[in-house]
């Protein structure tokens, strides 16, 4: 057997935590990645609000795969792989939209909303038990499967339940579903962008709560500067380790939230408005959840690509890589399916003031992740990364590198499943 | 106060706004906007009527947050646009869509191209602003300004950290 390169090193004795940069530039390792990696975890795929209707579908690339995402006429998702089964052109070319069928422009094949052949020019040709197995069907993806709205697939017909799968990261979906009596829904468009840079350097800034002072200090001087933008709530808070790869920081943040942290930038309008949002998260769930909903901050990662970020607004960001320097990043909005017009407009405010690629964080998170795929040129020279901050504390901090260091286990613990028998061939 | 509105006129107006961006005198273009203006850039996604206050965009400033996307821009903290980027916006098809005699204003749309240069990459933003441009004491300035993207996403700049 040959020896392993090894891509995370480990020293518990002397608390150090070390990734190979190589892991963010070899192409051996992207390819690898899609096949242990994004072959056998469950993927985001969209949240059910974008297909309220029946007959709403949306159209998605998750790694690498077409699918339509589909509401149909009995009610029921379906997570289809968007190519014919008889030629294998595109069903669906829109990216959103209502309808009861899926024509093929090709040869004109139809299928339902649920993915059922229903017809096809020439029919008399074909034998008279053509397609009683279904394979002439739209193929539905291996898996699929809900939680707290947000619906997920994996190419792996074996892979363990959703449920089981996300762990301690159900607290926290089951948290943000919350915010809401009337539930939660995406707002209507999307932010899509691309960043030069691995995808897993935006699984480390997304949970990154040590980068902020710096990196976004102009966003900081930004919200000291705006009369009323903040309050005097301290920034401090914990990280924590939520199993199977999944982490997330839990903090107080000086910043508005719309549900329900209030900022004299919102007025005394909407003080009241959101102490009545906040006493009925009192009544429905409790002081103590009514407190974490309303006035605390979470950055989650779900392994290995979708965050939900709970911060000055709810983002959903998943994240797929084209090759090793370049990723292609889709990020919504979230929000409660009823809300004000003041509130949705101030949380949109908000979203925009700090998230997405015109906002004022996040595109030096975007130059930060370039300069550091830049620097990784380096990388047979300058090898490691060390994200050891925190290692060996009992209770780490928000800043400190507890979640990274979650997701790298993960990470490599799948990058090695069955690497022994592939190296003894 | 004149109600009327040339073509040239209003040429003169954004090919200035295109000249301060690229000279990055960003303080003197937000002179080009009324105290109670507005700039947009929608989702990519969106259609065509969305609105910012129930629609997510890139970008919906108020004229506070153009000010302060101005004072953000000119630090060297904003690590995206320093050391700074090289832009060229290119203003083309300018035309009069509307004049709106109530409020005394000219609804302008025109082909935009605006391409940004930093770090070897040269990435191009390409699209249609939209105006809404008034006579303050006989002077024009921009109320409002909506830039449509006709891409399918911001790929592969990855942000609009400059003034489109």
């Amino acid at each position: 057997m040959k020896d392993q390169k090894e891509y995370v090193k480990i020293d518990c004795d002397r608390n150090t935590f070390h990734v190979s940069r190589s892991a963010f530039v070899e192409s051996d390792v992207f390819d690898r990645e899609y096949e242990k990696i994004f072959d056998k975890c469950w993927l985001y795929l969209g949240h059910e609000s974008e297909v309220k209707k029946k007959g709403d579908f949306v159209t998605r690339t998750v790694a690498k795969r077409n699918i339509i995402l589909t509401r149909d006429t009995k009610g029921n998702l379906n997570a289809l792989l968007n190519t014919c089964p008889h030629r294998g052109a595109t069903v669906c070319r829109e990216s959103s939209g209502n309808s009861k069928n899926f024509q093929c422009f090709y040869h004109g094949w139809v299928f339902g909303c649920d993915g059922k052949l229903k017809n096809q020019p020439g029919k008399e040709s074909y034998d008279v038990e053509f397609n009683n197995d279904g394979s002439s069907d739209l193929a539905s993806v291996p898996r699929f499967d809900i939680y707290a709205g947000f619906c997920f697939i994996s190419f792996d017909p074996d892979i363990i339940p959703l449920p089981e799968y996300l762990a301690g990261a159900k607290e926290y979906l089951d948290l943000i579903a919350s915010h809401s009596e009337s539930g939660m829904g995406v707002v209507d468009g999307s932010q899509e962008y691309a960043i030069r840079a691995n995808w897993k350097l935006l699984v480390e800034n997304s949970i990154d709560g040590y980068h902020a002072v710096t990196t976004h200090a102009s966003y900081l001087d930004y919200l000291m500067n705006t009369n009323g933008g903040l309050t005097d709530v301290a920034l401090e808070g914990k990280s924590y380790d939520l199993g199977n790869g999944h982490a997330v920081l839990e903090y107080s943040a000086p910043w508005g939230r719309p549900i329900a942290q209030w900022v004299p930038l919102f007025g005394e309008e909407g003080k009241k408005e959101m102490q009545g949002i906040y006493d009925r998260l009192v009544e429905l769930h409790g002081e103590d959840i009514a407190h974490r909903i309303a006035n605390k901050n979470r950055n989650l990662l779900i392994f290995p690509n979708l965050v939900i970020n709970d911060i000055m607004a709810v983002t959903v960001r998943t994240f797929y890589p084209a090759e090793p320097g370049y990723m292609v990043v889709n990020g919504w909005a979230l929000a409660p399916n009823q809300e004000s017009e003041w509130a949705r407009k101030y949380r949109l405010y908000n979203f925009l003031e700090f998230l997405g690629p015109g906002g004022f964080a996040t595109p030096d998170d975007v130059e930060a992740l370039e300069s550091c795929q830049t620097g990784y040129r380096n990388f047979k020279l300058v090898e490691w990364n060390d994200i050891s901050k925190g290692m060996g504390l009992e209770a780490p901090s928000y800043d400190d590198e507890l979640q990274m260091r979650v997701f790298w286990s993960q990470w490599d613990k799948y990058m090695q499943a069955g690497s022994q028998i592939i190296s003894s061939l | 106060m004149s109600k009327e509105f040339n073509r040239h006129e209003i040429e003169d107006l954004l090919f200035l706004e295109a000249d301060l961006l690229d000279e990055w005198k960003l303080k003197e273009w937000l002179e080009l906007y009324t105290k109670d203006a507005s700039y947009y850039v929608p989702s990519t996604d969106l259609p065509k009527d969305a609105k910012a206050d129930n629609s997510l965009f890139y970008i919906a400033d108020d004229r506070l947050r153009m000010e302060e996307r101005v004072t953000r821009l000119m630090k060297k903290t904003a690590h995206s646009e320093y050391p700074r980027s090289k832009t060229r916006h290119l203003v083309s098809n300018v035309r009069i869509r509307n004049i709106d005699t109530d409020n005394d204003e000219a609804e302008v749309s025109a082909a935009v191209v605006t391409f940004r240069t930093k770090g070897g990459n040269t990435d191009p933003y390409i699209g249609s602003n939209y105006y809404r441009i008034c006579r303050e004491n006989g002077v024009l300035k921009i109320r409002e300004k909506l830039c449509r993207l006709d891409l399918d996403g911001l790929r592969p700049h990855g942000r609009v950290s400059i003034i489109l």
